[in-house]
């Protein structure tokens, strides 16, 4: 590791980077123990508009005040909290489900197959999640669903990266070469070998998609492109607030501080599970 | 260097031509009747078939995707369903406000950015580095169109600085056109720039330690000549790559911060043809933007094989 003198030195980055990774798994847990939460219960209910209590400071009842409708802000950010994580977690997951494999065959199978394959990817990479949703919403009209397929499509080519980039480094080590001495298959050498010895690349990938889902989400539930009312979202909480601005900045404030402390979270989660899970990376990696 | 060019060049048309068809299958060949889908389920039969006959949908779907790229070579985008003109003009009229934005706000990231990923780097280990990588953690964690409404709240809102929104026009003077290009610069470049200046500092760490760096202290340059003149200059080139991948974020970005502060920009226009169902706009501004992010990724290999010589031969 270069510029690493001392093992004290390493000591103090080490516990460093645990902290890190400590404080980002808190916040992380929080926020979804809220969204868990709002499936069951809310402090009251956010479907409900009640105009004679809009627009309240922070008090016992409202911790975080309520909006220009008079529904509870607390509230509409565990609901916000659990649209943002939903939407975030498929769309990871289909880049999981479809990137993956799709990465493993170009890795096992190479030639015109690997080629066409990232080619496609390229292409994939080329419509970022905004213009995706924006094509999605124009002939199906908007919903959270376009928010999963647009951000979930742009997640695809990720993951085959990595994964075709994992599998690839792999390919000729000796534990890989004997098992196919050993007269495994190709599907169980990648099942037994592969696949488990790129789990630690995927899980910080998955992370960092993750925090990029949330800010995709955001952004396409603020233009009108995502979750519709009346399920509440971070991203349509500040479209709602901003012709608000000027007479109650706060509506504005805590949403967007919901998706900065999330997505900080998960970042400092991201890293610091590089830094455990494959400490050769360490540092390098901005 | 030609022959890689070429390669690039071919590989460049080729993506461009299935991103087209990709577009034109998805908003024209998915939907089934691109007019009813334009018009609603309420719509009258002659309009529909008055739409129809202007899309020309009677006639076979790979013919009209010849047509509407040969027209897109020449510059003939169709005319749109609800403004009744021309998309090229819709377009060109909207470019002069998105395209001015994206680059201001891409220079003010670099600029931002490489002092100081320069100085964290610099500081490696120091407070000065720490303080600032956490500065960097938290921007990179902050939406672009929040950091804009934040701006507005302080600058436009409560000091009056700046206009919270809208443009006057090109014509009515630089500075006023600048001065409402300003903020919504500033938030699309500050996250941009905490990336930026992230990957900056790490390759620059990654510099000062190959052994041109030493050789060069050795023969006597001092420690600034050296960052500067050896270091900085190989750590770029990452950057460049980086800045490249950026590149559609930075066009989502300007789409998003458009909203924020009703600039009549190509955001502006795919949001309004979105609500108006108006595909024909929505096709062709998607294509303009899916291009423009291909074209830099094709100038950014370009520009790292003349940088780096090694990259042609792949």
């Amino acid at each position: 590791m270069a510029g690493r003198s001392s093992t004290r030195a390493g000591t103090i980055g080490f516990l460093r980077t645990h902290k890190a990774l400590a404080l980002g798994m808190a916040i992380v847990a929080l926020v979804l123990a809220a969204a868990l939460v709002s499936l069951v219960w809310t402090p009251y209910p956010i479907d409900v508009l009640s105009v004679p209590d809009r627009l309240q400071g922070s008090s016992l009842a409202h911790p975080f005040g309520t909006d220009q409708f008079g529904r509870d802000m607390l509230s509409m950010l565990m609901v916000g909290a659990r649209t943002s994580i939903a939407v975030a977690l498929v769309a990871v997951g289909i880049g999981i489900l479809v990137g993956v494999p799709l990465g493993l065959v170009a890795a096992a199978r190479g030639g015109w197959l690997d080629e066409g394959l990232m080619r496609a990817n390229d292409l994939v990479f080329a419509f970022p999640a905004l213009l995706s949703a924006v094509m999605i919403t124009a002939i199906l009209g908007p919903g959270a669903v376009n928010a999963i397929l647009a951000i979930g499509i742009f997640n695809i080519p990720v993951f085959a990266r990595v994964a075709r980039g994992g599998a690839l480094s792999l390919k000729s080590r000796e534990f890989v070469l004997a098992a196919r001495v050993a007269g495994k298959g190709e599907i169980r050498i990648i099942a037994e070998h592969i696949l488990p010895n790129i789990a630690n690349l995927l899980i910080v990938q998955g992370t960092i998609q993750f925090s990029l889902g949330i800010l995709a989400e955001a952004g396409l539930s603020y233009v009108g492109l995502g979750a519709q009312p009346p399920l509440a979202s971070w991203g349509r909480m500040l479209n709602e607030a901003q012709t608000m601005m000027a007479l109650a900045p706060s509506l504005a404030l805590y949403p967007g501080l919901a998706i900065v402390i999330t997505v900080l979270g998960l970042n400092l989660m991201g890293d610091g599970l590089r830094d455990l899970l494959d400490p050769r990376l360490k540092r390098r990696v901005a | 260097m030609l022959v890689y060019a070429a390669k690039r060049f071919a590989g460049l048309a080729a993506t461009l031509l299935v991103a087209t068809a990709l577009v034109f299958l998805v908003l024209e060949v998915i939907p089934g009747d691109p007019a009813q889908v334009m018009l609603g389920i309420n719509a009258q039969e002659d309009t529909l078939a008055a739409l129809r006959s202007q899309m020309g949908l009677d006639r076979p779907a790979w013919l009209r995707y010849l047509d509407w790229i040969t027209g897109f070579a020449s510059g003939d985008l169709g005319t749109s369903y609800t403004y009744s003109v021309p998309v090229a003009d819709l377009v060109a009229a909207r470019i002069t406000v998105s395209l001015p934005l994206a680059l201001l706000a891409l220079a003010l990231s670099t600029l931002i950015a490489i002092p100081v990923g320069v100085y964290a780097a610099s500081k490696r280990g120091h407070w000065q580095d720490s303080g600032i990588m956490a500065l960097t953690q938290v921007g990179i964690a902050i939406p672009n169109f929040w950091f804009a409404m934040l701006l507005v709240f302080v600058f436009a809102v409560t000091l009056r600085l700046v206009p919270s929104g809208g443009f006057p026009g090109w014509e009515a003077g630089i500075w006023p056109a600048l001065k409402a290009l300003m903020l919504p610069a500033v938030a699309l470049a500050l996250p941009q720039a905490a990336i930026l200046a992230r990957v900056m500092r790490s390759s620059l760490i990654d510099a000062l330690h190959e052994d041109y760096v030493r050789t060069a202290r050795a023969k006597g340059l001092t420690r600034t000549a050296v960052l500067w003149r050896h270091a900085v200059r190989n750590a770029l080139i990452p950057v460049l790559t980086i800045l490249g991948l950026q590149f559609s974020f930075l066009i989502a970005g300007t789409i998003i911060i458009e909203n924020v502060f009703y600039l009549p920009g190509l955001g502006r226009l795919i949001f309004q043809a979105i609500t108006q169902r108006d595909l024909i706009v929505v096709k062709s501004v998607v294509v303009l933007l899916v291009a423009s992010v291909i074209l830099v990724t094709f100038l950014v290999d370009l520009a790292y094989a003349l940088v780096d010589p090694r990259l042609r031969r792949h």
